[in-house]
């Protein structure tokens, strides 16, 4: 980017623009709206009101930074002319709309938006309101910006946490834990209100998540004090106890709404790891995952439902065999297409079992439209895993042998195989690897782990429908080992987290899912390709455009996984 | 009279208003499930389960509204306590059944749940909540298995107030041979609300002696509809039932008159047809077509008078779907109940034992609703089912009932 | 000549060989049978081509964008179905306004121009704001990240215009003009198909023209060609990738208002579907190149349209229409098994980015 030359002044206008125009757009998409009555902090503050307020915050912080060097009078210019810019686009958007009633295009443009926009006061003094709200925001958001480093970073924090919990005030109470009293007399009556935070409780939350933020930083510029091996071994030791218990009592702690979430999350991880094989290690774009996580629940389904008889453990090891064959199938025509072909051709064939499942053609023998119901679930000797929080447990030992497999996989001869073709298959052929070999292994490999996720998937629902079986899930696996980190095993469990759980936790959002799904995706892209967990040799190859990077002096790679 | 005699009094009256306050047992539950007891100022939490996102939202958000409607018409109130009705979406799927289950059947503070609105959710939700002892009445599930005796599918606590598909396919089967047609094609789309439908029709229409030439499917967000056209015009069928929704079968309107062979067939939708979209995006088209409904003309008197009123006057439009009115009804039986098994205390506590609440629901008996006199079967149906069926003329809405 | 074939001929070669000519056994053997049953009427079989011929223009025309992009950036825009939709969807809310003024039967022509003028802005619009924020910064990152960003951008994209217009689906007003049938001898046909099938050939046309025959057409080739010896020669290579997306997304908009003369309904999700055919239109014509595009589309098109009837319902597979969206997968697979580059071959960059 060449230096701006451009005077401070014309660039605030230019980002008050930006800014107006983006409060505009998350306007009529209708996100203030939906989230106008949601309160962070009861009867001060919604979720709507800081959406709305985001880009202008957003818009002045980075403007600030960039001009860091400048007086602060021109700081203080710059805030104001941002706020005010962007209340003015707003409030001639609001006029615009009393002259001319755009509803018939711009379904969210309603006079109740823009009472909310105007916090109730009517016109015309309502139409002084928003540049003043965001004048303020702008001007806090300087504020922020002036405090010294540490403390800011804490303050916001802090601000963070307050939002978080504001919003996530009904997924807390329906926690098993904290229904405990006194617990639950506490958070019910103290901390939260009807509907977010009191005042008292938000200040609370600000006060501890802040303070800690502080501490924590502070801590960090200490010298680290070296300990011995015996004594790192022993508190690692201690940590995976730690971690081991709370993994294990997490559906019983936590209730029948967070098991189905978790059990749900887990799947999605099996899914990951092993689309994170096909992508991730061999760099194969596979765009039709789900047809296997299909093929593996439809067996199960067909062989232990009224058609077959068999039993969950009779017919798990013929669901393993059909995924890790079709793995096969699939692998055998693309073997020569190159990249983006390749894409569109595994796309096409995820669709085509969709289609085949949905099939009248196959009714009799897949239950076409009325998918396939009564399915077995595991029974081990007297214990049955009919339950959310048992079947929890069966997908965790799922979940640990994949990744293991995928782990020791990775190190092995064949994993090396793999990146090396993902680097460039022709060099890699040249050295001798059986590029048919390798890539049919990686495609049945990745078969194999999404077959036992749709075994699982479809004893946890009892039923299997094709309607589940759609593009739309690929992707998301998809999205998981992105967001996660390609080719990264713990960046799996976090993407999956993420993007699995949380929209699940925040089913508020659902209407507005995907926009932030799609917002979050660019956002990443643009900013931290390499995921959120990286792994080390991905995270140098993408910052390779960005410049000479010093060789590293410790390997991270060895430690880092 | 001394001061003993005052002392004698005194301690009578002060020990027999500590007895009474003692004695005043606290309500001790009995019932076999379990009790909900709401404190004095604690609302009555009665939730939903339905569709409010994604492509199907019209059909939850308009039941979400009827049962508005009853709660308004109740004054937001029962037995003085607030109702706070809320609740989350069903994603009309086996996975969002599950997690609307677990969600709900999480929360002991729920009465009673209105919903779901798809059968493929109830099927996963309803163990969920017949094991937290909720009492569920849906005013959409169609499919006949949910109320069958002896059938998987059917659990404690579950009710209905909307018919079976069983009902509205056997309906439309009448109809058509009624009108004389005895070659008759289907078309579904890969639901499976639509693929129950066409197939009850097909049995019924064959039972009758009619003949079905082809039954074809199509995908919902489908528009290009010849090839499956031109597939059934080599069949020569004279009637065509595609109980289908709005997107597509707007598209199968439009292009059936424009495929060789079909020119003058006649076709039929079901109740997913039932909507002023399906007059504005078929146009001149739609001249004719059939589409089977609940009759609205045999609801009560009240529905135009009272219900369409409030509806208009509450969420600025007319009902989008057509279950607003069996929501109404079934929200109206729950709050009849509800008045009926509670024990309330002196301080305003209410008690509200579950499984009385089940039996008062299964109990009900010529329940005067909007949708009819509603009689409850012991596996939960409680429907007054009564099809009409309608035909629509360009530029009218809503079309015009023609039959019976 | 045989020893040199057992030479360069592979195991997996003879497999995949063999399952090309499994599929094409089975097409073959489809159609023979669909042939002696004589189900369709000459009518029917014409009535098919024609709707393939016009679902074909509609897809040539929102690949052209997908190819022209690929073969510049060698990334797949999969957020160009959004800018097809983008473009019908916000003119929709036009025609009904001019229909309800009367405007729109009384001055069909301007009408006509007045919206597809609409609908080419916004879709240009939304393909020069992705190309600028979500894109540029990406160009020379590994092939999978702007892949990403693609698809994140297609989700924002379609959930943002729901947002604004609604979820509901809007339609748009009959034209008086295009009612009605023409017939050419044993032909009839209906005006808007006909409509559809030659404005599109005229603007593949013109668009083949602006490619292969004007300077900035010669300057996008170059720059398909290699970027840097592009730049080294004086082209402003921002400037053509700009051109670029903005002609795909001209023509994905005018491709838009003809999906609506047909379909007549549009709506926020209308995009994904048609974009993926007209994807693996390019791809099947030979990506990178103009006639390819036309070449893949209409040849989808009539896949299509005759596909499930022709050979699958031969077969004896019973409601074949179903499998309809297959067809096009299986017949990519098989044209990719014998020819990798597509029909035409590929016309893009050597070298990677």
């Amino acid at each position: 980017m060449n230096a701006e030359t451009s005077s401070p002044w014309k660039q605030a206008l230019n980002s008050g623009l930006i800014s107006g125009v983006i409060c505009l757009l998350v306007m009529l998409v209708g996100l203030v709206e939906s989230f106008g009555d949601t309160y962070i902090i009861s009867g001060m503050i919604t979720l709507g009101e800081i959406i709305l307020l985001a880009p202008v915050i957003m818009l002045t912080y980075t403007a600030l930074r960039s001009a860091a060097n400048s007086s602060q009078r021109t700081m203080v210019g710059i805030s104001a002319i941002i706020g005010l810019v962007s209340g003015c686009i707003i409030t001639a958007f609001i006029l615009l709309c009393q002259v001319v009633d755009l509803r018939f295009m711009f379904v969210n443009a309603s006079p109740a938006l823009f009472s909310l926009l105007m916090r109730g006061v009517p016109l015309p003094l309502g139409a002084l309101v928003p540049p003043l709200t965001c004048l303020i925001a702008s001007v806090v958001t300087l504020g922020i910006y002036l405090i010294p480093s540490r403390p800011r970073a804490a303050v916001i924090q802090g601000f963070l946490w307050v939002v978080v919990l504001g919003t996530l005030r009904d997924q807390i109470l329906i926690i098993d834990v904290f229904k405990i009293q006194p617990f639950a007399l506490i958070l019910t009556r103290f901390v939260f209100a009807q509907s977010g935070l009191s005042i008292l409780g938000a200040l609370f939350v600000f006060a501890i998540s802040a303070g800690l933020a502080y501490y924590l930083s502070g801590r960090k510029n200490r010298p680290a004090i070296i300990r011995s091996a015996r004594v790192q071994k022993r508190n690692r030791i201690i940590l995976i106890a730690i971690l081991a218990v709370i993994v294990l009592s997490l559906p019983y702690a936590l209730g029948l709404f967070y098991s189905e979430i978790l059990d749900t999350t887990g799947l999605f991880i099996m899914m990951g790891l092993g689309l994170n094989i096909v992508v991730g290690f061999a760099g194969l774009l596979d765009l039709g995952y789900v047809a296997f996580y299909a093929i593996g629940a439809y067996t199960m389904g067909v062989l232990t439902s009224q058609l077959g008889g068999l039993t969950f453990w009779q017919a798990l090891p013929f669901a393993l065999v059909a995924a890790w064959l079709a793995g096969i199938i699939l692998g055998l025509p693309v073997l020569r297409m190159r990249g983006d072909y390749l894409a569109i051709v595994t796309l096409g064939f995820g669709e085509i079992v969709r289609l085949l499942a949905l099939s009248d053609w196959l009714k009799d023998n897949l239950g076409g439209t009325q998918g396939i119901q009564q399915i077995a679930q595991p029974i081990i000797g007297p214990l049955a895993f009919n339950s959310l929080q048992r079947l929890y447990y069966l997908i965790l030992i799922g979940i640990l042998i994949v990744a293991f497999v995928a782990w020791r996989l990775k190190d092995s001869h064949l994993g090396r195989s793999w990146m090396a073709i993902r680097e460039d298959e022709d060099v890699a052929q040249a050295m001798g690897i059986n590029l048919v070999l390798t890539k049919l292994l990686a495609f049945s490999t990745g078969a194999l782990f999404a077959g036992l996720a749709g075994t699982l998937g479809a004893a946890k629902l009892t039923s299997v429908y094709p309607h589940s079986m759609t593009f739309i899930v690929s992707i998301n696996v998809l999205v998981i080992i992105i967001i996660g980190g390609m080719g990264s095993i713990p960046g799996v469990f976090v993407g999956a987290l993420v993007l699995v759980g949380l929209p699940r936790l925040l089913s508020e959002f659902q209407e507005y899912q995907y926009w932030f799904y799609g917002l979050a995706l660019v956002a990443m892209m643009l900013f931290r390709p390499e995921g959120l967990w990286p792994e080390a040799r991905r995270k140098l190859e993408l910052h390779e455009a960005e410049g000479p990077i010093e060789p590293p002096i410790i390997e991270t790679v060895s430690t880092g996984q | 009279m001394s001061k003993r005699l005052l002392i004698i009094v005194s301690i009578i009256m002060i020990s027999s208003m500590v007895l009474a306050a003692c004695g005043a047992k606290p309500y001790e539950c009995t019932d076999k499930i379990g009790c909900v007891t709401v404190a004095p100022t604690d609302p009555l939490h009665i939730a939903y389960a339905m569709v409010i996102n994604g492509p199907d939202a019209t059909l939850g958000i308009d039941s979400r509204n009827g049962a508005e409607i009853a709660v308004d018409d109740h004054g937001g109130k029962v037995l003085d306590h607030a109702i706070k009705f809320d609740g989350e979406d069903d994603g009309c799927s086996a996975e969002g059944g599950q997690a609307v289950g677990s969600k709900l059947a999480a929360d002991p503070t729920i009465v009673a749940i209105l919903g779901t609105s798809c059968s493929s959710a109830l099927r996963v939700a309803m163990p969920l909540w017949s094991t937290a002892g909720f009492t569920v009445i849906s005013a959409s599930n169609t499919a006949p298995d949910l109320t069958l005796v002896g059938n998987e599918n059917n659990y404690p606590g579950y009710l209905r107030t909307a018919h079976s598909d069983v009902v509205q396919g056997a309906a439309a089967a009448q109809f058509a041979y009624e009108q004389g047609f005895r070659k008759a094609a289907t078309i579904h789309d890969g639901s499976i609300y639509a693929e129950s439908l066409q197939q009850v029709f097909a049995d019924e229409f064959t039972k009758l002696g009619g003949t079905i030439t082809a039954q074809e499917s199509v995908a919902p967000d489908q528009v290009d509809m010849s090839g499956v056209l031109t597939s059934i015009a080599s069949g020569a069928p004279e009637f065509i039932y595609h109980p289908i929704f709005i997107a597509a079968g707007t598209q199968l309107i439009l292009q059936a008159r424009q495929t060789p062979g079909l020119e003058n067939v006649i076709q039929m939708g079901a109740d997913g047809m039932f909507s002023p979209d399906v007059m504005t995006g078929a146009g001149d088209a739609v001249e004719g077509v059939y589409v089977s409904s609940p009759d609205f003309t045999k609801f009560g008197a009240d529905y135009a008078a009272k219900f369409l009123p409030a509806y208009q006057a509450k969420f600025g439009s007319a009902p989008v779907s057509i279950f607003h009115a069996h929501a109404y009804d079934a929200m109206n039986m729950v709050l009849a109940c509800v008045e009926k098994v509670t024990v309330k205390d002196s301080d305003g506590t209410l008690h509200i034992p579950r499984q009385s609440l089940r039996d008062c629901m299964y109990a009900t008996k010529d329940f005067k609703g909007l949708t009819g006199n509603l009689t409850c079967t012991p596996t939960g149906d409680c429907a007054d089912p009564k099809i009409a069926v309608y035909q629509y003329h360009t530029g009218e809405y809503p079309p015009t009932k023609v039959w019976p | 000549m045989l020893k040199r074939w057992r030479q360069t001929l592979t195991w997996t070669d003879v497999v995949v060989y063999a399952i090309g000519v499994i599929i094409g056994i089975a097409v073959v053997y489809g159609t023979i049978r669909t042939w002696q049953k004589a189900e369709y009427t000459p009518e029917q079989w014409i009535n098919l081509t024609i709707d393939g011929l016009k679902l074909g223009s509609i897809y040539a025309l929102i690949a052209l964008g997908y190819t022209l992009v690929y073969g510049i950036l060698r990334m797949i825009n999969f957020a160009h179905s959004e800018v097809f939709m983008a473009g019908p969807f916000t003119a929709v809310f036009l025609a009904i306004y001019l229909d309800d003024i009367g405007f729109y039967n009384a001055q069909p022509i301007i009408s006509l121009l007045l919206i597809t003028l609409l609908s080419a802005t916004v879709s240009v619009t939304v393909a020069l704001l992705l190309e600028k924020i979500a894109y540029r910064r990406l160009r020379y990152a590994p092939r999978l990240v702007p892949l990403i960003t693609a698809i994140g951008a297609s989700f924002f994209l379609q959930y943002t215009f729901r947002g604004f217009y609604g979820a509901d689906v809007e339609t748009y007003p009959n034209l008086d003009i295009l009612k009605g049938t023409l017939t050419f001898g044993p032909i009839t046909i209906p005006k808007t198909d006909l409509f559809v099938i030659v404005s599109g050939f005229l603007l593949m046309l013109l668009l083949y023209i602006i490619v292969q025959r004007t300077k900035i057409g010669k300057a996008m080739r170059s720059v398909s060609e290699d970027k840097e010896v592009a730049a080294l020669m004086g082209i402003d290579v921002d400037r053509i990738i700009q051109f670029t997306f903005g002609l795909g997304g001209a023509s994905a908009g005018i491709a838009g208002i003809m999906y609506a003369i047909i379909y007549q309904n549009v709506h926020a999700f209308m995009g994904f579907i048609p974009g993926l055919k007209a994807f693996t239109a390019a791809v099947l014509g030979g990506i990178g190149n103009v006639v390819g595009a036309w070449l893949g589309g209409t040849l989808l098109g009539l896949l299509e349209s005759l596909g499930p009837n022709l050979f699958l319902s031969g077969m004896g597979i019973p409601s074949a229409n179903q499998l309809k969206d297959g067809i096009a997968f299986a017949i990519l697979v098989f044209i990719l098994i014998f020819r990798p580059t597509g029909l035409l071959g590929e016309r893009i960059s050597k070298t990677k980015a």
